[in-house]
């Protein structure tokens, strides 16, 4: 649990460090296994096997986030040729 | 449960973790990643969930990592890309966040060490036992994954098409591409809107 936390930790560290957008999105890779690791320990701890199943829908979730989010960074980077989070906070409409 | 294999598994993947948010080359931290989810896969075999230990070097390790590598190369970064990032990386920039995920460390073991959450078990979960509570109680998640990912793929389809913006607004991205003191400017302006078609 204690690793689940460090690495939770070094995820929101590098959210925020970083404003290269595909450094953001490993970033936030890490949160979520994390979060997914911390599931599992708990599974473990009283055997049962929910922790398991959450570990999954995780899975699936950041698996979808992850194509969503890196055909988002292809576009923005088509329009602005940079990968600069900060390119975006300019965008009108 | 094997203490020792626990922990050092536990190191590389902090250590890993470390070196992914501190790279400045989107490959090498790409390469770190990958380790570091191939070491919580052992931390996974090791508490006893070796079926979430397959899924984890198969999915994360396997596909999203390609996922991430076939973006890279896609976008075609050079060198003008690193130079900025270490502008990016100075003492200044990363102290402040570093020391709020350093509090929110203290924070989190203080409170995980003050519940008494001892040691995991040493209980092996079976996938059978995984698989009649994912298809059991949980049937109606597994409905609601699947129209997750059916519109993660419809939105990754659209976004993923490449549509021809108007020439009056290209050159307005010109000209913030050009306002950006990011070194050589606009340096493949254009050239990568024909190369991301595919």
């Amino acid at each position: 649990m204690t690793l689940a936390a460090v690495l939770f930790a070094l995820g929101v560290a590098g959210l925020l460090v970083r404003r290269n957008l595909l450094f953001i999105l490993m970033s936030i890779e890490v949160m979520l296994n994390a979060a997914g690791l911390a599931f599992v320990a708990v599974g473990a701890r009283w055997a049962q096997a929910d922790g398991q199943v959450m570990f999954i829908f995780i899975l699936a979730m950041a698996a979808s986030e992850v194509s969503v989010g890196l055909a988002l960074v292809l576009q923005l980077y088509h329009q602005f040729e940079s990968l600069d989070a900060d390119a975006a906070s300019q965008m009108k409409g | 449960m094997n203490v020792i294999a626990f922990y050092i598994a536990a190191a590389i993947a902090v250590v890993t973790t470390v070196l992914v948010i501190t790279r400045k080359n989107a490959v090498q931290a790409l390469l770190y990643l990958a380790i570091s989810l191939i070491s919580v896969a052992v931390i996974f075999y090791d508490l006893g969930a070796p079926f979430i230990a397959v899924l984890e070097v198969i999915i994360y390790a396997g596909s999203i990592i390609v996922l991430f590598i076939f973006v890279i190369m896609m976008l075609n970064l050079g060198q003008r890309a690193t130079l900025a990032e270490a502008k990016l990386l100075q003492p200044r920039m990363w102290i402040g966040p570093a020391l709020l995920a350093a509090i929110l460390v203290a924070e989190l073991v203080y409170l995980l060490a003050r519940g008494n959450t001892g040691a995991p078990a040493a209980h092996v979960i079976s996938p059978k036992q995984v698989g009649l509570a994912l298809y059991g109680p949980y049937l109606i998640g597994v409905e609601l994954s699947s129209m997750l990912l059916m519109a993660a793929l419809v939105g990754a389809y659209h976004l993923g098409w490449h549509k021809q913006s108007k020439p009056e607004t290209q050159d307005v991205h010109r000209e913030y591409a050009t306002s950006l003191d990011t070194g050589g400017g606009p340096v493949r302006a254009g050239s990568g809107r024909t190369a991301g078609a595919a």
